[in-house]
């Protein structure tokens, strides 16, 4: 009976070559407990990355793992899934490598709902390149190839994944250690491709760019499946459904929570989700934190082997000398 | 089948026809049935599709047209011919685009009804040629086809549209009387082909039929030809096969023989989707087709898959490499099995997607940063595109690498009979397998080299203590850890070539037909050339000239003896369908002044225009003996 394996089981003896003080030493701390407290051996878990300060995460962790190229590892993930149902499937990924030189892959990793957890480290810049903008940054952001500010309109990661009917999406935050272990946990339980963005502060290049909501539990919009979306210190704040389709803010008057949205994670339909994920477009204001969709989908790698299994069900295995004799043949005497 | 008792029936011992239609007109169809009752008659035979990009160019336009030229023969044959006996034209456009082929003489079956003069102003005709006397040299043969097709249909509840079309079968079943080929099977074919509409295939029939009984009762031809089986095959059962196709079947069996599941990760392009198609249909054998949403996720989910310990292949073409390029590098980098198939087509950039070349050598030797060596093999026939693939199943597994196979527009397409193979007795790569085993010492290193094939293990996840990290950044040599040692980067750098290299060792040496005499001039070939280099060295010999011939299969590394075969001759000739890519390297590597025959037309060589490219060296040869 094997031993139950502990966060510093999952801790490889390379050094973790991070910048003091980046959120992502969280990040990994919190994914050695999950993995941990997952309870998968760590011959069945397979991390695979891509390029990016993230991407570096498969060195640190003691388990099977594959540093791709750049955006590319939901492609390497999807191969790794696909062969082999059996394994535990992590992809580390950033906002440059997910969203920028990735994005296609991630969105057909997602419509496709292979069995992997994509966590996406957001910090809104390129770390690794050392500080240019990135898919994420806000319009106007200087940087070094944007002196006077960038144009490009950023994506919204949670948008993007719901866009692309994953089937979970959660946000959650480097710092947070309890929520990010449960949100990741959840997501690794999931069937499928599951989707975290975790708000990752890089305090060399963009420091403080989640100040408004990391730490700050009054702006950030916790949800709660089941529950009346409410925040603020005191509650004093609700999200409802207004007639023009659309979600607004309100104040709860009296502790009313009678109009307010009560929230499903768990609906097919994604248009709500993704109406929430446009509550705050960039973290400035109050921003929607948890699990925002899970739904149930058939997974990619197990519906492969179901028609695999199924064509050897019905015809049997096989057998490829008579397959290539088949049809109009020949035969030329001695 | 019976013939005219007062038909003379000519014996020939080959013959090249050419069909020419609209793309709408079914002459690939009409060429492949034409092809399997052929390869039923035990003849030798080699195929060229020849289509156009356009799915459907404009009707009667001359981009639209469609070809479809085999030859057959009572012997081994290496080419689908130079020049066709026949042209069966469907329309001006194809006699336009077809004619300067026609030999002298030969015969031109033209359908009557298509020379309007619409059609003559789409293929660009003033006059009309069957009236204007342009096709004096040719024997003639203009028949109603469009018009005589409905007479035979007058019972029969089919639309228009499939009237029209059923005029091939016309063609095919005139063919068939003149050069005495069985109905039976392509009776048995198109009702299969049309099993779901049972009128449709009853239509076509009726045409068919009334093709075969034109050839018969009327007294236009002057005599049907037989062409008997062909003697000199090797015996054992034949089927007729596509490169395309063959491929599929090699990738399978190296699967089988390795004891691995397949898996194919891919993105559809021409001329290489058929594979992918294929493989699709064959769940039964355990594999596994991914079609990705690019080429890049294509060769990623299959080095991930082979990273899990499944045999995994990419089948594109030259463009979709140049795309799979970054992935390649990280194959060679993290030493992982993966066949990476290029079918090879007219380039740069998209350039001719439905004809043929060999202009991705370089490619697939140089096309990657770093220094990133990568072996590299090609297919010679149709048929030998199953044994490169098992081939470079056996060199990607036994030496833990990406291998190249390169294949071509033209064998994808073409057939010719193939002795079907013994399963059982195809090498047995399950030993070469060799997973790494569970290792409880703690000290597992992934970059630990065999000593004689300085391959690394295969740890495949799922196996205790052999948990480890790779990618594309340096590792050290042994541990794998991230390095950036100079030392070690060089070191890693000569490891990765010595375990290509070496593989030279492992390869049967280069064989030399030396024909008869006492050859000065070697022609050395690759790929697909080889039908017809062979076949033009055939008619340079039977002109009393003395020529050695050769063909790589291995590109990357060369046999061990390719230096010493070179030397061994005066002159050595390398014709190929690019600028000159393989002289390249055998100038590079081995100091030796090779000739290039060098074009570039999207079309295979002629036995023809290498007969002639070999008689000027040889001649050339003999100014300067000594």
């Amino acid at each position: 009976m094997a031993r139950t394996l502990t966060r510093a089981d999952f801790k490889s003896d390379q050094e973790v070559r991070w910048c003091p003080g980046c959120g992502d030493y969280a990040i990994l701390a919190t994914i050695h407990s999950v993995l941990a407290e997952l309870g998968v051996p760590r011959e069945r878990c397979v991390v695979v990355s891509g390029i990016g300060c993230a991407a570096r995460l498969p060195y640190y962790t003691d388990t099977y793992g594959f540093h791709g190229i750049h955006g590319r590892a939901p492609a390497i993930a999807t191969g790794i899934t696909s062969a082999r149902p059996d394994l535990q499937v992590f992809v580390i990924t950033g906002d440059g490598d997910a969203l920028s030189i990735g994005g296609n892959h991630l969105i057909h990793a997602l419509r496709r709902n292979a069995n992997m957890t994509i966590v996406l480290f957001n910090n809104q810049v390129y770390g690794l390149t050392k500080g240019q903008y990135s898919p994420t940054s806000e319009v106007g952001k200087v940087t070094k190839s944007t002196p006077a500010g960038s144009l490009d309109h950023p994506f919204n990661p949670v948008s993007v994944a719901l866009g692309a009917e994953a089937t979970f999406v959660a946000r959650s935050i480097d710092n947070e250690r309890a929520h990010l272990a449960a949100t990741l946990e959840a997501a690794a339980r999931h069937k499928g491709t599951s989707f975290v963005e975790v708000y990752q502060n890089c305090n060399v290049f963009n420091d403080g760019a989640f100040d408004a909501v990391r730490g700050n539990r009054a702006n950030q919009i916790r949800l709660e499946h089941g529950e009346p979306i409410r925040f603020g210190d005191h509650g004093e704040h609700g999200v409802v459904l207004c007639d023009e389709a659309q979600l607004e803010i309100v104040d709860v008057v009296d502790g009313d929570e009678g109009a307010l949205l009560v929230h499903d994670a768990h609906r097919e339909d994604p248009s709500l989700a993704f109406a929430l994920s446009r509550l705050s477009h960039t973290p400035r204001g109050p921003t929607p934190i948890g699990l925002f969709r899970q739904v149930s989908r058939p997974v990619y790698g197990t519906e492969l082997q179901r028609q695999i299994d199924e064509a050897v069900g019905l015809r049997g295995t096989g057998d490829l000398g008579a397959l290539l004799a088949e049809g109009d043949t020949w035969t030329v005497g001695a | 089948m019976k013939q005219n008792p007062q038909m003379l029936v000519e014996r020939v011992d080959a013959v090249t026809i050419r069909f020419a239609g609209d793309s709408g007109d079914g002459m690939q169809l009409t060429g492949n049935q034409f092809t399997s009752v052929t390869a039923l008659s035990g003849n030798d035979l080699a195929t060229l599709p020849d289509f156009p990009a356009e799915i459907r160019a404009p009707a009667g336009s001359l981009p639209g047209v469609s070809g479809f030229q085999l030859q057959f023969a009572d012997h081994d044959i290496f080419t689908p011919g130079d020049a066709p006996d026949v042209l069966v034209a469907m329309n001006p456009a194809a006699l336009r685009t077809n004619l300067a082929s026609l030999a002298p003489g030969g015969i031109l079956i033209v359908n009557a009804d298509a020379f309007t003069p619409a059609n003559l102003k789409k293929a660009r005709y003033d006059t009309n040629p069957l009236e204007d006397g342009s096709l004096a040299g040719y024997r003639v043969h203009t028949i109603p086809l469009t018009s005589l097709t409905p007479q035979t249909l007058v019972d029969s509840d089919l639309g228009k549209k499939d009237r029209d079309r059923a005029k091939n079968m016309f063609a095919l079943g005139l063919m068939c009387w003149m050069y005495s080929r069985p109905t039976e099977p392509i009776i048995a074919r198109i009702r299969a082909t049309f099993a779901s509409r049972p009128a449709v295939a009853e239509g076509n029939l009726a045409v068919f039929r009334a093709g075969v009984a034109f050839g018969e009762t009327t007294e236009v031809f002057a005599h049907a030809y037989e062409v008997a089986p062909a003697k000199d095959m090797p015996p054992g059962r034949y089927r007729q096969i596509t490169g395309n196709l063959a491929l599929a079947y090699g990738l399978m069996a190296a699967a089988e023989r390795a004891r691995l599941p397949l898996f194919l990760g891919c993105y559809p392009i021409t001329p290489a989707s058929d594979v992918l198609e294929e493989l699709a249909r064959h769940k039964r054998f355990g594999v596994r087709t991914f079609q990705a949403e690019d080429e890049i996720a294509g060769v990623g989910a299959a080095l991930g898959a082979s990273f899990a310990g499944h045999l995994a292949a990419t089948v594109t073409s030259g463009p979709g490499i140049a795309l799979k390029s970054e992935t390649l590098g990280l194959a060679v980098s993290v030493e992982l099995p993966l066949i990476v198939v290029n079918i090879q087509r007219g380039g740069p950039s998209t350039g001719l997607p439905t004809k043929t070349e060999q202009t991705d050598l370089l490619q697939a030797m140089f096309g990657r940063n770093g220094e990133a060596p990568m072996p590299i093999i090609a297919a010679a026939t149709p048929g030998d595109c199953f044994d490169a693939a098992v081939e470079a199943a056996r060199i990607a597994i036994t030496y833990r690498t990406p291998v190249m196979l390169l294949s071509d527009g033209y064998l994808a397409n073409g057939a010719e009979p193939w002795l079907i193979p013994d399963i059982d007795g195809l090498v047995d790569l399950s030993v070469l397998v060799n997973f790494a085993n569970a290792d409880e010492s703690g000290d597992f290193q992934p970059f630990r080299r065999d000593p004689r094939t300085l391959a690394r293990p295969w740890a495949i996840p799922g196996v205790t203590g052999l948990e480890h990290r790779i990618g594309g950044l340096e590792k050290a040599d042994g541990s794998g850890n991230i390095s950036y040692e100079p030392d070690n980067h060089h070191r890693m750098t000569l490891l990765r070539q010595a375990k290509v290299d070496r593989i030279a060792d492992d390869l049967p040496a280069l064989t030399v037909d030396e024909g008869d005499g006492a050859p000065r001039v070697l022609v050395l070939g690759w790929g697909s050339s080889r039908g017809p280099i062979e076949a033009a060295v055939r008619r340079v010999r039977r002109r009393g000239m003395a020529v050695a011939r050769a063909h790589l299969r291995h590109l990357n590394p060369f046999p061990s003896n390719t230096g010493e075969v070179l030397a061994a001759y005066d002159r050595v000739l390398v014709p190929e369908m690019n600028m000159g890519q393989l002289s390249l390297l055998l100038r590079a590597r081995y100091l030796v002044d090779v000739r290039g025959y060098n074009h570039v037309t999207g079309q295979p060589f002629t036995a023809g225009e290498l007969e002639q490219a070999i008689v000027e060296h040889v001649k050339e040869q003999s100014w300067h003996a000594p």
